[in-house]
C-alpha cells in the first residue's frame, strides 16, 4: 500500500466518513500540480511562480479575447476611410504603427497570441498522447522494439529541433498553407520534435516502476497487461509531466516563430504569426523603423517568459536541493515517501530515526509534537 | 545484446547493463562510443531522406511552376527520381559514403562545394557564440550560486530566463536597432566590409575563417573589421546559450555546495570563496560538459536564424535561401552535414566527460 501513492489517495478520498480523520489528506484541488507547487513555494520562488502564472494567464486571455481586443482584423489593410498605408509610425489610429505590408501591428500582435496558443495546445496534446503511448508500450514490454525505439529517439533528440521542424513542415504542408492547415502543420512539426522527450521521460519511469513489487503482485493475480499498464504503471509515471509540458510550451512558441521567421509558417492572410512579422521587419530595422520588429518580438519574449517562469519554478520545487526553505516549518511529503513502515504498523520517520509515531496515515507535518519540536530545535 | 532480446519483459534490461559496466577501460569506451555514431548518423540520414521524399520528387518542388509537364518528366528521368524509392535510397547512401551529396537544383553546384564554402562561416560564428556563452554564463552562474536566493541571484535568474526566452532573431534585430542603426557602433550585417572581403580573397588557400585569414594578411584594419562584424551576431547567438550555461552552473554548484565534503571543509574553516573555487566548482563541471554537447544542436539551430538576421553568409543563411527556392537537394545536404556534426560533437563531448570523470565509462 505504501508503495502505491495513488491507491492510498483513493482509499482515503473514497472513505465514507472523512470527518473521522480531519486533515488527513489535503483536498484534491490543493494537490493539483501547479496549485500544490504554489503552496510549497516561498519568497523569491513564489514570486517567480506567481509572475509566470500571471503572464501566462494574460497571454491566454489575449488569445481567447483576440476578436474583442484587436482594433482591426489581422489581414485587414483598409477601413472605409482608406488604406492604412505601409510603415506608418505609431499614431492614435494605429497605436503600434503599421507593417511594411500595410497591416496594423497591434492587431497582428494580438491575433498572433491566438495562433501561438492554438499551436501550443495542438502540439502538446498530440505529443503527450503519442509520446506516452510509445513510451509506455516500449518501456513495459522491452525487448528489441524498445532498444530500437531508444536509439531512434536518442538520435532525433540530438538533432537540431528547428531543422527537424522545417523538414516536417515541408512534408506536411509543402511550406505554406491556410489557417488550420498552417496551425496543424506547425503543431505537428513541433510534435515530431517533442515526441522523443516524452518518450524518454515516460519510458524511464515505466522501466523503474515495472520492477516494483505491486506490479508483480498484479501480474500474479492475473491482471491483464492493459490494465496494469494504465492503472498501475501509467498513473505512477506522470509526475514529471507538468514540468516538461511547460518547458515544451515555451519551446513550441519559439519553434513556431522560428518556422515563421524562415518563411515556413502560416500565410499572413490566413493568420497572424509573430515570426513571420519579424522576418518582414529585418529590412525595416536597417532603415531605423523599430515598431514593426519590437512589438511582435516583445510578444514572443513575454509569452515564453511567462511559461518558462512557471516551468522553472516547478522544476526547482521538484528538486529538494533547489527548493528555497521556509524559515521554520519545513514542507514535507506523504508518509509513503518520507517514512519507512515497520512491524505492527508503527512508522519510523526517516528524518528522526528511532522515534515511533502512532498513525501511519497521518501526514508528518501535521503531527502536533514534531512541528513544535523542529521549530524549537532550529531557532 | 540480441540474444537476450526475447527474454522476459520484466528484469532483463537492468542486470544486462550492469554486467556490461564491469571491466573495460577508457580505450574500449571510446571505441564503443565511436561505433555508436554509425547508427545515429544512419538513422538521421534515413529520417531526412524519408521526410524529403515523402513530399514528392525535388525537381517538381523546385521547378514545378516553371516547366511544362514534358520537360519536368525529362528532368525527373535524367536525375533518376522515377526509379523505385529503395533504389534511390541506396544510391543516395552510396553517394554519401563516397562524399557525394548531389547537385543543387537552383544554382547547379555540387552540394559538397556549398558545404565547404559556407561551413567555415557557420563554425566561426558558433565558436564566437560559445566564447560569449562561456564568458557570460559561467562567472554569472557562480555568482548566482554563491548569492543564492538573494538579490543578485534573483536578478541573474531572470536574466538567464530572458536569455532563452528571447528568440535569437529578435535579439539580433534589437541589437542591430540599438547598436548599429541607433548608436552606429557596429556594422549592420555581413561578415566583413567589401574592401576586407576582396583583400581576404586574394590570399592563397583561404581557410574560410575570416579571423584567421585576416590575421594572416597582417593588416590590423582587416582584423578589427572582421571582429567588429562578428560582435553583434556572436552576442545574439551567445546569449541564448549563456542563459542555459548560467542556469546549469548555478544548479550544479548549489548541488555540490550542499554535499557532505563541502560541509566538512566549511567546518574546518575553509573560506566561502575558496570553497567555491576549489571544492564545489570542479565536480559541477562534468554535467556542464555533457550539456555542451546538446547545446551544439541548439547553437546550430540558432545559427540558421542568426545568419538570416545578420546576412552572415554561412550554412544557415544558405539553408534559408534554398528553403525559399524549394531546393530540397541542397536542404537535404546541409541538414545531413549538420546531423553528422552534431553526432561527432556529442562523441567528443562524451569522451572528454569520460576523461574527466572515470564513473562515466561503462
Amino acid at each position: 500500500m505504501s508503495q502505491n501513492p495513488s491507491a492510498t489517495a483513493h482509499a482515503s478520498n473514497g472513505s465514507p466518513a472523512p470527518a473521522a480523520a480531519p486533515a488527513r489528506r489535503p483536498s484534491l484541488f490543493s494537490r493539483l500540480p501547479v496549485v500544490s507547487h504554489l503552496n510549497q513555494s516561498v519568497g523569491l520562488q513564489r514570486f517567480m511562480l506567481v509572475a509566470g502564472l500571471v503572464i501566462t494567464g494574460v497571454f491566454l486571455l489575449v488569445a481567447v479575447l483576440a476578436p474583442v481586443l484587436a482594433p482591426y482584423g489581422f489581414s485587414q489593410l483598409r477601413t472605409p476611410e482608406g488604406a492604412f498605408g505601409a510603415q506608418q509610425p505609431p499614431s492614435s489610429e494605429h497605436w503600434l504603427g503599421t507593417t511594411v505590408g500595410g497591416y496594423d501591428v497591434l492587431s497582428r500582435v494580438i491575433w498572433g497570441a491566438q495562433t501561438a496558443a492554438l499551436v501550443i495546445i495542438v502540439a502538446i496534446v498530440a505529443s503527450i498522447f503519442l509520446g506516452i503511448l510509445i513510451g509506455l508500450v516500449s518501456g513495459y514490454f522491452g525487448g528489441w522494439l524498445d532498444r530500437v525505439l531508444v536509439v531512434v529517439a536518442d538520435a532525433i533528440y540530438a538533432f537540431p529541433s528547428l531543422l527537424l521542424a522545417i523538414l516536417a513542415a515541408i512534408v506536411i504542408s509543402g511550406g505554406r498553407s491556410n489557417l488550420w492547415g498552417g496551425i496543424l502543420a506547425a503543431a505537428l512539426s513541433i510534435t515530431v520534435v517533442f515526441i522523443p522527450q516524452y518518450f524518454r521521460v515516460i519510458r524511464a519511469e515505466v522501466v523503474r516502476i515495472k520492477t516494483e513489487a505491486y506490479i508483480d503482485a498484479a501480474r500474479v493475480i492475473g491482471t491483464p497487461h492493459r490494465r496494469i499498464m494504465v492503472r498501475h504503471v501509467l498513473r505512477n509515471s506522470t509526475r514529471t509531466l507538468p514540468l516538461i509540458v511547460t518547458l515544451n510550451a515555451s519551446e513550441a512558441i519559439l519553434t513556431l516563430a522560428g518556422l515563421g521567421f524562415l518563411g515556413f509558417g502560416i500565410e499572413p492572410t490566413a493568420a497572424a504569426e509573430w515570426g513571420y512579422d519579424l522576418n518582414k521587419a529585418i529590412a525595416d530595422v536597417s532603415s531605423g523603423i523599430w515598431w514593426t520588429a519590437l512589438f511582435p518580438g516583445l510578444a514572443i519574449v513575454l509569452a515564453v517568459l511567462g511559461i518558462t517562469l512557471v516551468g522553472e519554478s516547478l522544476n526547482d520545487l521538484a528538486d529538494p536541493r533547489l527548493r528555497s526553505r521556509r524559515a521554520s516549518k519545513q514542507v514535507s511529503g506523504d508518509v509513503a515517501s518520507t517514512s519507512v513502515a515497520v512491524e505492527g504498523g508503527v512508522v519510523v520517520d526517516v528524518t528522526e530515526p528511532g522515534a515511533p509515531i502512532g498513525d501511519p496515515l497521518r501526514d508528518p507535518a501535521d503531527r502536533p509534537g514534531r512541528t513544535s519540536d523542529t521549530t524549537e530545535g532550529r531557532s | 545484446m540480441s540474444t537476450e532480446a526475447p527474454a522476459g519483459p520484466a528484469t532483463a534490461a537492468a542486470p544486462a547493463t550492469k554486467q556490461r559496466s564491469s571491466g573495460g577501460g577508457l580505450g574500449r569506451y571510446i571505441v564503443v562510443r565511436f561505433l555508436l555514431i554509425i547508427p545515429t548518423v544512419f538513422i538521421l540520414v534515413t529520417t531526412v531522406f524519408v521526410l524529403m521524399r515523402a513530399t514528392g520528387d525535388p525537381i517538381t518542388a523546385a521547378l514545378g511552376g516553371r516547366l511544362t509537364p514534358d520537360q519536368l518528366q525529362e528532368r525527373i528521368h535524367a536525375a533518376g527520381y522515377d526509379r523505385p524509392i529503395l533504389v534511390q535510397y541506396l544510391d543516395y547512401l552510396g553517394g554519401l559514403v563516397r562524399g557525394d551529396f548531389g547537385t543543387t537544383l537552383s544554382d547547379n553546384r555540387p552540394v559538397t562545394e556549398v558545404l565547404t564554402t559556407f561551413g567555415s562561416a557557420t563554425l566561426e560564428l558558433a565558436a564566437y557564440a560559445l566564447v560569449v556563452a562561456f564568458l557570460v554564463g559561467i562567472p554569472f552562474g557562480l555568482v548566482a550560486a554563491s548569492r543564492r536566493d538573494r538579490l543578485p541571484d534573483a536578478f541573474l535568474r531572470v536574466f538567464a530566463i530572458l536569455c532563452y526566452a528571447t528568440p535569437v532573431f529578435f535579439a539580433g534585430l534589437l541589437l542591430k536597432l540599438v547598436f548599429s542603426v541607433g548608436l552606429g557602433w557596429f556594422p549592420v550585417a555581413g561578415r566583413a566590409s567589401t574592401g576586407t572581403e576582396i583583400q581576404l580573397q586574394t590570399l592563397e588557400n583561404p581557410s574560410g575563417f575570416y579571423l584567421i585569414d585576416a590575421i594572416r594578411t597582417g593588416d590590423p584594419a582587416a582584423v578589427s573589421d572582421v571582429l567588429m562584424h562578428a560582435v553583434l551576431p556572436a552576442v545574439a547567438l551567445g546569449l541564448l546559450t549563456a542563459g542555459v550555461f548560467l542556469r546549469l552552473v548555478r544548479t550544479n554548484v548549489i548541488g555540490t555546495l550542499s554535499t557532505d565534503y563541502v560541509t566538512a571543509a566549511r567546518s574546518r574553516g575553509v573560506g566561502e570563496g575558496r570553497l567555491l573555487r576549489k571544492h564545489a566548482w570542479r565536480p559541477a563541471l562534468i554535467p556542464i560538459i555533457t550539456v555542451i554537447g546538446l547545446q551544439i544542436a541548439l547553437l546550430l539551430s540558432g545559427a540558421v536564424l542568426t545568419e538570416t538576421t545578420f546576412e552572415w553568409k554561412g550554412l544557415g543563411f544558405q539553408l534559408a535561401q534554398y528553403l525559399q527556392a524549394r531546393d530540397f537537394v541542397a536542404v537535404q545536404g546541409i541538414v545531413v552535414l549538420i546531423a553528422v556534426v552534431v553526432a561527432l560533437t556529442n562523441f567528443i563531448v562524451d569522451v572528454v566527460a569520460a576523461l574527466i570523470d572515470p564513473r562515466v565509462r561503462y
